[in-house]
C-alpha cells in the first residue's frame, strides 16, 4: 500500500524484488547468487602475441593478393567534358541548350597501349555531381517506379518540383529521373587497315538483378507501354517519354537498365556508373586489342554549369570488382603493423617476464 | 507529494482553528442550535495518484518534466514541424516506447494502489450507533463514530480508546505496519468512562492532525447529568493508530478522531527526498559535453553549408532545383531550420536508450542484493532489502562510514553482568551461584567478602524490579505460540528454577536494557510478576508476593536520560525509584554517595558495559501530593505539555540517594571487528557516532579494532576541555590547534588513492569528541572562529584512522554527516544504524543503510538498503558495491562511446554530400541501433560482469579503493573513451570512403550506391561496437554469449529481412537487397573484416599492456604481497627494496633504490 516514490518523472524502484518476505530464504541458484559458470578469458601477452602473428601472417598475403589483383586490372579513363579549347567536345559544352533540337556530337580518339582480354566494362563517370544531396536523394517515388497506378497518376510530394508538368503527372517523377544521364557513347576501333569498326556494346546486365526484376516494374506489364503511360508526361529535361528509352520491351520504360542504374544514387560526388558491357567474343582475340579507338559522343548532358566533369572509363573486372589498390595496401599495412607489434611485444614480454623472475 | 498537497487542501478549513472538537457518538444533546458541526474528511484513503480520467495528461506531464524526455520530445516536434532528414519515426518510436513502458509501469503500480485502497476502504467494520452494532464500510466512518474492533483486526482510523475487554482497561497493539516495531504496545482507556457507551456523553478536544506517530494531545470532557463535566487528558497512550493491529485483547471500542487522509498513517506517506548518485552527476556532465559536441557539429555544418552554397552552381544546380516554397523561405529562417535539421540528424549522439538501459540496469541489478543468500539471516528469517535502486553504484564509492554503536556495532542483546550496591561489587556467577545469588568479587574497592547490608541489597533489587515499563507476557490459551515467536524484544525465560515449568513467561519492553535488568534482578531472587490494574507484584527472596501501587511513571526520554516510578508499598510508604545514566543521576543525589559508586561505573564503562545508576527517594505525603498535582496538571495541558512535564519531572527527581549501579553487557555484533578492519583496509574512514558514554563507546571501538593499542587518541571532550581554570572556549582553541599540529602538520602527507597496503611509519590517530564539544565547535560564538574550528576539526578528523563521536543527539549525527559530506572533495558518505535515533543521519548521508535490529523498523524504513547484520556490510560494499560501480561506469562510458562512433560517420558524410543533411544510414538502422542491435549486450554486461570475482573482492579489501573518487568516470577516462569513439568513427567512415573511390565493387562490374555505403559502415559499426564490449567482458556466462552473438545474428537477420521485401506503405525502398548485394561482394567482406580489426587493434594492444587481472595474476600479486610483507618484517626500519604494486598500470616493478612507498 505504500506508494512508490516517483519524483520528476523518474522511475525509482521502491522495494525491488518485492522486498524480502520474512521467512523466504533467497533461492540458492547460480544466477541469483551471481555464480553462473563463466569463462574468464585472460588476455595476456602470451595469448595475444600469437594472435598478432597470425593476423600478420594472414593479412599480408591477402593484401599482396589484393594488390596484385588490383594492379592486373586494366583501366582506361578519358575525360570528354570539353573544358579545354583543344578538346573535341569544347564546342558542344559551350553551345549547350536544353531546347536545341539538333544534338551536338563530338568524337574523341584515344589509344589503348595494351589489349583488354576479358569482358570490358564501360562506365561513365561524373565529378562534382551531388547525387547524394538530400533534396536529390529523396526526390523519387519508388511506388510509382514499382508500377503502382495511383502513384503513376499522383506522384509523391517528394518529387516536387518535378512531380507535375503542365498539370500532368510526370512519369518517372523526381529530380533523379529528370536528370538522367543522356549522353550516347559509342566506341569504334580504328583498325590498322583503316576501317572503323564499331564495337558492340551490351546494354543489359548493368543493373542489379533485383532492381530490374522486382523493384522496378512498368505499370500494367511491359506490353503496350504508351497506353500504360497515358495521361502522364515525360520529365522536363528528357527528350523522349519513358516508354521510348529502348526498343526492346524487356528494357523499356521503368525497367530500362540505364534508367535503373541512374536511379541508384551514388555515394560520393565523384562517381562512376556502369554504362555498357563489351562481351568477350572468343578466347583467341582480345576483347579490345591494342590500338587506336574513337569515342563518339552525342553530347546532351551539361555539367559545366556546376563545374562538373564527365569521363568514360573502360575497365576489366576481377573477383574484387574494379581497380582499387586501397584494400591491398590497407591489408598489407595492417598485417605488417600487427606483425611488427607482435615482434615488439615479444621483446617487451621477454624483458618484462625476466624482470619478474629476478624479482621473485 | 500529491498526497501532501491533497492534505494541505483538506486542512485548509481548519487551519484557523488549532483544535478540533469531536462529539462522541454524535450526541446531539450537547449541540446547541447555532452550532454547525465541523466538516471532517471521510475515512477514504487515497494513496493512488491517478484516476482513469487524469492518468494520461498527468502522467505525460510528469514524464516530460524530466529533462531527457523533454529533450527528445523537442527533437521529435522539430522533426514533425521542420523538413528534417530523418523521419519523426526515428526519434518518435524510441520515445514512444520509453514513455509507454514507463506509463504502463506507473499505471500498473497505481492500479495496485487503487486495489489496495479499495480493499481498505470497503473493509467491513462495526460501528456502534445508539448502542446497536451496525456493520459499515470502512470509508463511511465519520469522526465521532464509535468503532468496535476485534482481536487481530486493524484499526480503520485513528481512535481514542474508550473501552477494552481486558480487566485492566488496557489493550495491546502492534504497529508493525506503521513503524515495523513488532513488539506489543500497551494503550490505555480513558479513565472513568462508564461501561455503557450508549449513555456516554462526552466531547473530545484535540489538536489538528499531525504526522508524528508518537505525539498526541487532547482532552475529553465527560458530561454527566447533574455533575460538573469531568476533564480527562488524552495522550498517545490513548490513541490507537490506523494501521495498527489489536493483539491480546478480545474487543475494544474507540471513538474516531482522525479519519481518512487525516490519519497519522496517511500523513506519514511521504516520498523520501530523492538521492542522486555521483554516477548520475557524471552522466549529466558528460551529457553536457555531448550536447556541446552536438551543437558545435550542427553549427559547423550549417556554416559550411552556406559557405559551400555561396559558390555559383552549388546551391541549386540544374539537376536539383528547389521547390517554390523553399525558394520563398527567408534566408535566416532557412539557416535556422538547417541548424535544427543538423541537430536532428546528429541527435542520436545523446541516446534516449541510455536512460532506459541505466534504469533497467539499476532496477534489475538491485535484485542481486535481495537475492543474495549471504545476506539472509536465519535468526530473523529475512534477507537484505532494497528500498531504492538508484544508489547501487554509490555502494562502491563510499569514503566515510558513519556507524551507530548500539545495535549496529553491538548486538543490542543485553545481558546483566554485574552490579554495585553501595560501593560493593556483585557479580553473578552463572547458574552455579549460591542460594542468594550473590557473590562478591574483587573490584577496585576490594573489601574481601564484604557485602552491603541486606537491606540495601533488597532495596536495590526492588528498585530494579519496580523502576521500568516492562510487561509480562502471559502465554494463555488465546495466546498462540507464534505470537511468542513474534516477540523480537521478548526474552523468554527458560530458567526452570525460577519459573514454574508449565507457565511460560516473556517480558515485553521497548528497550532491551530494561529486560536485562529485570532478568538480572530475577537471578538474585526478586521476580517481577507483572502489573495488574496499577499494582506491581514482586516475588521476593522469601517467595512472598509484595504488592506496590504504581502511582506515576516518569517516562524515559533521551534528553533526561533517566526514568522514574513513584509507587506506594504495601506498608503505605511512598517511594520514588529512578534509574538513568550516571551523568543525569549524579547531580541529583547526595554527593558523598557518588564517589563510592563512580569508580565502579567508570571501570564498567571502560570494559564496554552499559551502566545505569539507581537512586531512590522516600516521599512524604505532602511531597507526593505536590508532585501528584503537578504531574496531573502538566498532563492535562494542551499546549507545551512536554515542557511542563519536563519541569515537573526535574522538580520531583531531586534529592535522591544513590543505591547502586548496574552493568549490562552489549555484545559486539558477529564479525564486527573483521568488518571494520575490512572497511578500513578498503580505504574507508569509519566514524562511530553514538549517544552512549565516551568510555563505553571507546571500549567498543577498541573491541572492534577501530582503535588499536598503538593508536594515539586525541580527545576533545568536556573532560579535556575542563582541564585547568581557563574558559572552555580558550581551551578548545588550544586543543584544536595542538591536535591539528600533531595529526595534520607533522604527519607525512598521505598519498590519496592508491592501495593502502602499508602504513609503516605513520602514527595512527584516533579522535574522540563528544556532543557538547561538537556543538562548541560548530556553534562557536564568533563567526570567524566557527569557520576555522570547523576546518581544523575536519582536517584533524580526516587524518585520523577512526573517529568516535559520543553523546550525540540524533540531529548532531546528521550534522556531522552533513559537514563531512560538504567538505572539500565532497566525499561519499554512508550511514548505518538500526534505531530511530539514526534516521536523521541515514537520511542525510549519500547512502543510508538500516540494520534490521531490535530497535524497531524506523531505520529500515528510512534507509536506502537494509541488511540484517553489520557483517553483511562487508559484502554489500566490497563485492556488490564494487561490481555495481564498475558495471554502471562501464555502461555509461560505453554508451557515450558507441553513440559517438555511430554519429561521427554521419557527420563526416555531410562534407561529401554538400552539407545537405543526407543521413548515411537508413532510418531503420538509425532507430534500431540503440534499441535492438547494441542494447542487449551492454545490459547483460552491466548486470553480470565480474571483472574480479566476488571472493577476491571480499578477500582483498584494498581492491575497493581502486574505484575511489569515481575513478572510472574521471574526465581522463571519458576523454579516452571519446577519443576511442572518434577514432572508430574516423576509421569506419574513411575506410569505406577509400573503398568507394571506385564503387564498382561487385565481380559483375555493377556499382554500389549511397545506401550500400551506409550499410557497410553500419555493419562495421555494429560488429566493432559489440566486439569491443566482448573484449571488455571478463566474465562470460552463457547469457553474455547468447546476447552478444545473438545481437550480431539478429542484426544480420534483420538486415536480410528489411532488405528482402518491398515494403508496402513505405515511400522509399532504399535498402531493397542492399545488404544481400553487399554480402555478395568480396571487397565489402574484406573491408568489413579489415576495419573491425583495425578498430579493435588499439584495444587489444592496451589489454596486453595493461596489467591483466585474471585468477592467475591475482595469485601472482598475492605472492608479491607476501614477499612484501616479509620485507616489512625483516627490514622494517631500513627499507632497501621497494615494490610498487601498481594495480592500474603497466607493470609490477621492483627497484632497489626507492624507499617504501605504496
Amino acid at each position: 500500500m505504500m506508494p512508490t516514490s516517483y519524483e520528476d518523472g523518474h522511475i525509482s524502484v521502491s522495494g525491488a524484488g518485492g522486498g524480502s518476505m520474512p521467512g523466504k530464504k533467497p533461492e540458492n541458484t547460480a544466477f541469483k547468487q551471481q555464480r553462473l559458470p563463466a569463462w574468464q578469458p585472460v588476455l595476456t601477452a602470451g595469448t595475444v602475441l600469437p594472435a598478432f602473428f597470425i593476423i600478420g601472417l594472414i593479412f599480408i598475403p591477402i593484401g599482396i593478393g589484393l594488390y596484385v589483383t588490383s594492379m592486373n586490372i586494366k583501366e582506361f579513363q578519358i575525360d570528354y567534358t570539353g573544358v579545354d579549347m583543344s578538346s573535341p567536345c569544347y564546342n558542344c559544352s559551350q553551345n549547350f541548350s536544353w531546347n536545341s533540337s539538333r544534338p551536338c556530337a563530338c568524337s574523341l580518339p584515344f589509344y589503348l597501349d595494351q589489349p583488354y582480354d576479358s569482358n570490358v566494362f564501360m562506365y561513365y563517370g561524373l565529378s562534382n555531381f551531388y547525387q547524394n544531396h538530400r533534396r536529390y536523394v529523396k526526390s523519387r517515388d519508388d511506388s510509382q517506379l514499382n508500377g503502382n497506378q495511383e502513384s503513376l497518376k499522383d506522384p509523391s510530394k517528394e518529387c516536387e518540383p518535378y512531380a507535375w508538368s503542365s498539370s500532368k503527372p510526370i512519369a518517372p517523377c523526381g529530380a533523379i529521373a529528370n536528370s538522367m544521364f543522356n549522353d550516347t557513347l559509342e566506341l569504334f576501333y580504328n583498325d590498322p587497315n583503316g576501317s572503323k569498326v564499331q564495337i558492340p556494346l551490351t546494354a543489359t546486365g548493368i543493373a542489379w538483378w533485383t532492381d530490374k526484376h522486382v523493384k522496378f516494374r512498368n505499370p500494367g506489364g511491359n506490353e503496350n507501354l504508351p497506353a500504360a503511360f497515358q495521361g502522364t508526361t515525360k520529365p522536363v529535361n528528357w527528350h523522349w517519354p519513358v516508354y521510348e528509352l529502348d526498343s526492346d520491351p524487356e528494357n523499356n520504360g521503368f525497367i530500362n537498365e540505364d534508367f535503373i542504374v541512374w536511379m541508384r544514387t551514388a555515394a560520393l560526388p565523384t562517381f562512376r556508373k556502369l554504362y555498357r558491357i563489351i562481351q568477350r567474343k572468343n578466347n583467341m582475340v582480345p576483347t579490345l586489342p591494342r590500338g587506336n579507338y574513337t569515342l563518339e559522343v552525342v553530347y546532351n548532358y551539361p555539367v559545366r554549369s556546376f563545374d562538373g566533369r564527365k569521363r568514360v572509363i573502360l575497365s576489366t573486372i576481377s573477383w574484387m570488382g574494379g581497380k582499387n589498390p586501397f584494400l591491398g595496401i590497407a591489408y598489407i599495412t595492417v598485417g605488417s603493423v600487427c606483425f611488427l607489434l607482435g615482434v615488439v611485444l615479444l621483446i617487451i614480454h621477454h624483458k618484462y617476464g625476466s624482470r619478474n623472475n629476478i624479482a621473485t | 507529494s500529491t498526497i501532501r498537497t491533497l492534505n494541505k487542501k483538506k486542512e485548509d478549513p481548519h487551519e484557523r482553528v488549532d483544535n478540533r472538537t469531536i462529539y462522541i457518538g454524535h450526541q446531539s444533546s450537547l449541540v446547541n442550535e447555532d452550532f454547525i458541526p465541523p466538516k471532517f474528511c471521510d475515512n477514504r484513503i487515497v494513496s493512488s495518484k491517478y484516476t482513469v480520467w487524469n492518468f494520461l495528461p498527468k502522467n505525460l506531464f510528469e514524464q516530460f518534466r524530466r529533462i531527457a524526455n523533454f529533450y527528445f520530445l523537442i527533437i521529435f516536434l522539430v522533426q514533425v514541424i521542420v523538413d528534417t532528414p530523418t523521419s519523426p519515426v526515428t526519434s518518435g518510436l524510441p520515445l514512444f516506447f520509453v514513455i509507454t513502458v514507463t506509463a504502463i509501469k506507473q499505471g500498473y503500480e497505481d492500479w495496485l494502489r487503487h486495489k489496495a485502497d479499495r480493499e481498505v476502504n470497503k473493509y467491513q467494520v462495526t460501528v456502534l450507533e445508539n448502542g446497536q452494532e451496525t456493520p459499515k464500510e470502512s470509508e463511511n466512518i465519520k469522526v465521532g463514530d464509535i468503532v468496535q474492533v476485534k482481536e487481530n483486526e486493524t484499526f480503520p482510523c485513528d481512535l481514542i480508546l474508550l473501552q477494552s475487554t481486558r480487566d485492566d482497561d488496557t489493550c495491546f497493539v502492534t504497529t508493525a505496519s506503521l513503524d515495523g516495531e513488532s513488539n506489543h504496545k500497551t494503550h490505555y482507556t480513558v479513565p472513568d468512562i462508564e461501561r455503557d457507551l450508549k449513555s456516554l456523553n462526552a466531547t473530545i478536544e484535540c489538536e489538528q492532525p499531525q504526522p508524528d506517530l508518537y505525539k498526541f494531545n487532547g482532552r475529553m470532557h465527560i458530561y454527566k447529568t447533574n455533575q460538573d463535566p469531568a476533564v480527562r487528558s488524552l495522550g498517545p497512550e490513548n490513541l490507537l493508530l490506523k494501521g495498527a493491529t489489536l493483539k491480546n485483547t478480545q474487543k475494544i471500542c474507540g471513538v474516531a478522531v482522525y479519519t481518512g487522509m487525516e490519519t497519522k498513517m496517511a500523513l506519514n506517506y511521504q516520498g523520501k527526498s530523492q538521492k542522486r548518485s555521483a554516477v548520475e552527476k557524471s552522466i549529466n556532465a558528460f551529457l553536457l559535453v555531448y550536447l556541446c559536441i552536438l551543437l558545435s557539429k550542427a553549427l559547423v555544418c550549417t556554416t559550411l553549408k552556406y559557405v559551400w552554397q555561396s559558390k555559383p552552381g552549388q546551391d541549386e544546380p540544374w539537376y536539383n532545383k528547389k521547390t517554390q516554397k523553399e525558394k520563398d523561405t527567408n534566408l535566416y529562417l532557412k539557416m535556422f531550420t538547417d541548424f535544427l535539421s543538423f541537430m536532428v540528424l546528429f541527435n542520436f549522439i545523446i541516446p534516449v536508450s541510455m536512460y532506459v538501459t541505466v534504469e533497467m540496469q539499476k532496477f534489475l541489478g538491485s535484485f542481486f542484493i535481495t537475492w543474495d543468500k549471504d545476506f539472509f539471516d536465519p535468526e530473523i528469517q529475512e534477507g537484505a532489502l532494497v528500498n531504492t535502486s538508484d544508489l547501487n553504484e554509490e555502494l562502491g564509492q563510499v569514503e566515510y562510514v558513519f556507524t551507530d554503536k548500539t545495535g549496529t556495532l553491538t548486538q543490542n542483546n543485553m545481558e546483566f553482568i554485574e552490579c554495585c550496591i553501595d560501593g560493593f561489587q556483585y557479580k553473578h556467577r552463572g547458574a552455579s551461584s549460591e542460594l542468594d545469588g550473590f557473590c562478591v568479587t574483587d573490584g577496585p574497592v576490594n573489601k574481601l567478602q564484604q557485602k552491603a547490608g541486606r537491606e540495601k541489597e533488597e532495596l536495590f533489587l526492588r528498585a530494579l524490579c519496580l523502576c521500568h515499563t516492562v510487561q509480562v507476557k502471559e502465554s494463555t490459551e488465546q495466546d498462540q505460540r507464534e505470537d511468542n515467536l513474534d516477540q523480537v524484544d521478548g526474552l523468554r525465560i527458560d530458567e526452570n528454577v525460577l519459573q514454574p515449568p508449565q507457565k511460560e513467561r516473556g517480558f515485553i519492553a521497548s528497550s532491551p536494557d530494561e529486560i536485562a535488568l529485570v532478568k538480572g534482578a530475577m537471578r538474585y531472587g526478586f521476580t517481577f510478576l507483572g502489573l495488574e490494574s496499577k499494582t506491581m507484584k514482586i516475588l521476593n527472596r522469601n517467595k512472598d508476593v509484595e504488592m506496590y501501587d504504581l502511582l506515576h511513571v516518569l517516562n524515559f526520554d533521551p534528553v533526561r536520560r533517566r526514568m522514574s516510578v513513584i509507587v506506594r508499598s504495601g506498608s503505605g510508604e511512598m517511594l520514588l525509584f529512578c534509574k538513568g545514566a550516571d551523568s543525569s543521576i549524579f547531580p541529583r543525589v547526595r554527593q558523598e554517595e557518588v564517589e563510592r559508586i563512580r569508580l565502579h561505573v567508570e571501570r564498567n564503562a571502560t570494559e564496554g558495559y552499559r551502566t545505569l545508576c539507581v537512586a531512590y527517594k522516600r516521599l512524604s505525603e505532602e511531597e507526593y501530593a505536590q508532585a501528584d498535582a503537578g504531574l496531573r496538571e502538566a498532563r492535562l495541558a494542551l499546549q507545551d505539555r512536554e515542557e511542563k512535564l519536563l519541569a515537573v519531572y526535574n522538580q520531583v527527581e531531586t534529592g535522591m540517594s544513590l543505591i547502586g549501579a548496574t552493568a549490562v553487557e552489549d555484545r559486539l555484533q558477529e564479525e564486527a571487528a573483521e568488518t571494520m578492519e575490512a572497511l578500513q583496509r578498503a580505504g574507508m574512514k569509519v566514524w562511530v557516532l553514538t549517544g552512549d558514554k565516551m568510555e563505553t563507546a571507546k571500549s567498543t571501538c577498541y573491541a572492534c579494532g577501530l582503535f588499536q593499542r598503538k593508536t594515539e587518541l586525541l580527545e576533545l571532550t568536556v573532560r579535556t576541555l575542563e582541564d585547568g581554570e581557563r574558559k572552555r572556549e580558550e581551551r578548545l582553541h588550544e586543543l584544536l590547534g595542538e591536535y591539528h599540529k600533531r595529526a595534520v602538520q607533522d604527519a607525512p602527507p598521505v598519498k590519496a588513492g592508491g592501495t593502502r597496503v602499508c602504513f609503516a611509519s605513520n602514527q595512527d590517530y584516533g579522535f574522540i569528541i563528544d556532543g557538547a564539544s561538537l556543538s562548541m565547535v560548530l556553534n562557536s560564538s564568533s563567526e570567524s572562529n566557527m569557520r576555522s574550528y570547523k576546518d581544523l576539526f575536519l582536517q584533524i578528523c580526516q587524518n585520523c584512522t577512526a573517529v568516535l563521536c559520543c553523546r550525540m543527539a540524533p540531529l548532531q549525527k546528521a550534522q556531522i554527516v552533513k559537514m563531512v559530506k560538504s567538505s572539500k572533495g565532497s566525499p561519499i558518505t554512508l550511514s548505518i544504524g538500526d534505531g530511530a535515533n539514526d534516521v536523521s543521519m541515514i537520511l542525510e548521508a549519500h547512502v543510508g543503510i538500516g540494520i534490521k535490529g531490535k530497535e524497531g523498523r524506523q531505520a529500515v524504513r528510512n534507509s536506502d538498503y537494509a541488511i540484517p547484520k553489520l557483517k553483511h556490510l562487508k559484502k554489500l560494499l566490497l563485492a556488490h558495491g564494487h561490481l555495481y560501480y564498475h558495471r554502471i561506469a562501464h555502461l555509461v562510458q560505453y554508451f557515450f562511446y558507441k553513440n559517438l562512433c555511430f554519429i561521427l560517420p554521419q557527420f563526416l558524410y555531410q562534407f561529401f554530400c554538400g552539407y545537405s543533411q543526407q543521413p548515411l544510414y537508413d532510418a531503420a538502422y538509425l532507430t534500431m541501433y540503440n534499441i535492438c542491435f547494441t542494447s542487449m549486450p551492454i545490459l547483460a554486461y552491466s548486470l553480470l560482469e565480474q571483472r574480479i570475482s566476488i571472493e577476491d573482492l571480499i578477500e582483498d579489501a584494498a581492491l575497493y579503493s581502486e574505484n575511489a573518487k569515481n575513478a572510472m568516470l574521471r574526465w581522463g577516462l571519458f576523454l579516452y573513451w571519446t577519443g576511442l569513439g572518434a577514432f572508430h568513427g574516423l576509421v569506419f567512415f574513411f575506410g569505406v570512403r577509400f573503398l568507394f573511390s571506385n564503387p564498382a565493387l561487385q565481380d559483375n562490374g555493377q556499382v554500389f550506391g549511397n545506401w550500400s555505403y551506409g550499410t557497410i559502415v553500419f555493419t562495421v559499426l555494429v560488429f566493432t561496437v559489440t566486439l569491443k564490449l566482448a573484449l571488455d567482458t571478463r566474465h562470460w556466462t552463457w547469457i553474455n554469449h547468447f546476447v552478444i552473438w545473438g545481437s550480431l545474428a539478429f542484426y544480420v537477420f534483420f538486415s536480410f529481412f528489411w532488405g528482402g521485401i518491398i515494403w508496402p506503405f513505405m515511400k522509399q525502398q532504399r535498402l531493397y537487397f542492399v545488404f544481400a548485394n553487399m554480402l555478395s561482394s568480396v571487397s565489402a567482406w574484406l573491408v568489413i573484416i579489415l576495419l573491425i580489426l583495425l578498430s579493435l587493434l588499439p584495444e587489444i594492444l592496451l589489454v596486453v599492456l595493461r596489467n591483466p587481472r585474471g585468477p592467475y595474476t591475482r595469485k601472482v600479486q598475492q605472492r608479491y604481497t607476501h614477499v612484501y610483507t616479509s620485507h616489512v618484517t625483516t627490514h622494517a626500519r631500513t627499507p632497501t627494496h621497494t615494490l610498487c604494486i601498481c594495480f592500474n598500470d603497466v607493470s609490477v616493478c621492483f627497484s632497489r633504490d626507492l624507499v617504501f612507498a605504496c
